[in-house]
């Protein structure tokens, strides 16, 4: 496995309109990790995710996506360095079916997964194949929304708040689908509030306030640190 | 299944109504609605799946419409030809409007679009080869393929019919292609198309210049039917007509728009004759269906039967 990281964040800064959110936000990702952004509201875990897709178009610093500077470039060029987001609001196309959602995506890299794979990991999603997208239960719509970056080809991941408003035994399911990514050699970057779910498949925690990060954990430091981790996140 | 024959069955209903309409109605009268209607769809292509609404879309009409009746009548060019030269010329201005605008969302877009359709009227106006105010008049209908004799009025309705559904076929088409996929997914949400991978701007501009052409196409053909090209074709005011047809059939419907074309021709027809305001009575018209049907008639219609299925 090379050494050079996947993701390597330095001094990324952002702001929303003339709200300075993030203010020198630097953490890297190596190849096959899954990394959790953790943090409370408002720290600037989504916008960090936002800003390295471009989505935030006011930001500085430097953005390297497999070594290539991304900080300049749009967020459709952004895409084709090989990173896939998964949005909080999950941002399924109302108007289309779930396999018309599924189908959509172009190929950003080579060696996507086929809809055959696809349907092996989400069953779920070739029964409600032809529903329309608005139609899906909150759990489908987040299993279609992860399906449908993986259908790119995209090798980096980046996942906001996957749990957030799902029942528990979906969230295990999503729970047991980004571990097996993981194992299948996705790099990950998860935004969390829910602490346990991360915890699940995370190997290491970066701990955002104030739109910096102030802390990083490896997963098998947690037991030692999780008073540190529990103040930080305020439960 | 039963859905898919029903509509088959409807689109073979509309091919005989329109086979034998001209036999009931006056020809021209429905020769003038079909063109409204695709001129109506090509800029429903625009709004209803590209999610932008176009305030120029008479600069296509118009320019193909002239390039249409000064290629035939002092060129000598045929049927055929000029169609062509309408519709590359309606794509060109397309091409220009589009990439000024293109970046542009919302009422922005809507503005720059008006204010470069009306330069393009006032250079109309000025250049000598629109003849102003009296436009081209007497444009020859000449021959298709050579040998249809199109100033007899039923071969000129026929050509026109089979132009009209090349047209409203070539729209079905383009929205049920995954380029159409591509539109209805920025329209539904356009940050998460981007980060996707695709390049929105180049999709909407692609979107923009085919309804351009289309819209010229139609421009091109009213020269032909009605033998004139004038200023009438550039107006603001034919820009505002053809949305309101859109949104009186049903913005994001592909029948929608052909609906609300012939309704709004209709009208313009009979209350000519009748002597009441015209705009007026179709204004309240407007604000009338605005207010009872928001998705328009058709949009209402598949909105109904959506509901019936699922209750």
């Amino acid at each position: 496995m090379s050494t050079e990281p996947v993701l390597q964040i330095r001094d990324l800064e952002a702001w929303y309109g003339e709200s300075h959110v993030l203010h020198g936000m630097e953490f890297d990702v190596r190849a096959g990790e899954v990394v959790a952004l953790i943090g409370r509201n408002g720290a600037g875990k989504t916008t960090t995710l936002r800003a390295i897709t471009g989505i935030v178009k006011k930001r500085a610093g430097s953005v390297k996506i497999d070594g290539t500077e991304a900080i300049k470039l749009r967020s459709d060029k952004i895409a084709k360095l090989g990173l896939g987001y998964v949005p909080e609001e999950r941002g399924i196309f109302a108007t289309l079916s779930v396999r018309e959602n599924l189908l959509l995506p172009p190929a950003v890299k080579p060696n996507g997964m086929t809809e055959a794979q696809i349907y092996e990991l989400f069953p779920r999603l070739q029964e409600r194949a032809r529903s329309q997208g608005t139609k899906l239960s909150g759990g489908e719509q987040q299993m279609l929304a992860i399906a449908r970056v993986l259908r790119t080809g995209a090798r980096l991941l980046l996942l906001d708040e996957p749990s957030e408003g799902l029942a528990p035994v979906i969230v295990q399911h999503i729970g047991r689908i980004i571990c097996s990514l993981r194992d299948q050699g996705f790099t990950i970057v998860l935004v969390e509030q829910n602490f346990r779910f991360a915890a699940t498949c995370a190997d290491r925690f970066v701990v955002v306030e104030h739109g910096k990060v102030v802390d990083q954990v490896a997963s098998a430091d947690m037991d030692a640190k999780s008073g540190e981790l529990a103040a930080y996140l305020g439960v | 299944m039963t859905s898919k024959r029903s509509e088959l069955l409807l689109v073979i209903a509309g091919l005989v109504l329109l086979l034998v309409l001209p036999h009931i109605l006056y020809p021209v009268f429905v020769m003038k609605a079909l063109i409204a209607g695709l001129f109506a769809c090509a800029f429903n292509l625009m709004l209803g799946y590209g999610g932008l609404l176009s305030f120029g879309h008479a600069a296509f009409f118009g320019t193909a419409a002239y390039a249409m009746a000064h290629s035939t009548k002092l060129w000598g060019w045929p049927f055929e030809a000029g169609l062509l030269l309408g519709v590359a010329a309606a794509a060109a201005v397309g091409v220009v409007m589009g990439v000024l605008a293109i970046r542009r969302q919302g009422i922005y877009f809507a503005m720059i679009t008006l204010a470069l359709s009306q330069m393009l009227y006032f250079l109309y106006l000025q250049t000598p080869f629109t003849h102003g105010e009296d436009g081209i008049q007497s444009v020859p209908r000449g021959k298709a393929l050579g040998f249809i004799d199109l100033s007899n009025g039923l071969n000129m309705y026929y050509t026109l019919l089979v132009v009209v559904l090349a047209g409203f076929w070539l729209i079905w088409r383009t929205v049920h292609s995954p380029f159409g996929q591509v539109l209805k997914a920025i329209r539904d949400n356009e940050p998460r198309a981007t980060s996707l991978g695709y390049n929105v701007d180049r999709y909407k501009l692609l979107a923009f210049i085919l309804s351009a052409a289309l819209a010229g196409l139609a421009g091109a053909l009213n020269a032909t039917v009605f033998q004139l090209a004038s200023l009438n074709d550039v107006t603001w005011q034919h820009s505002g007509e053809v949305i309101l047809m859109t949104l009186l059939g049903g913005v994001g419907t592909i029948l929608g728009p052909v609906i609300g074309g012939a309704l709004v021709v209709t009208l313009q027809n009979y209350l000519a004759a009748s002597g009441l305001p015209v705009d007026v009575v179709i204004g309240l018209f407007f604000i009338a269906c605005v207010l009872l049907f928001r998705r328009g008639l058709v949009g209402e219609v598949i909105a109904w039967n959506e509901r019936r299925k699922g209750s």
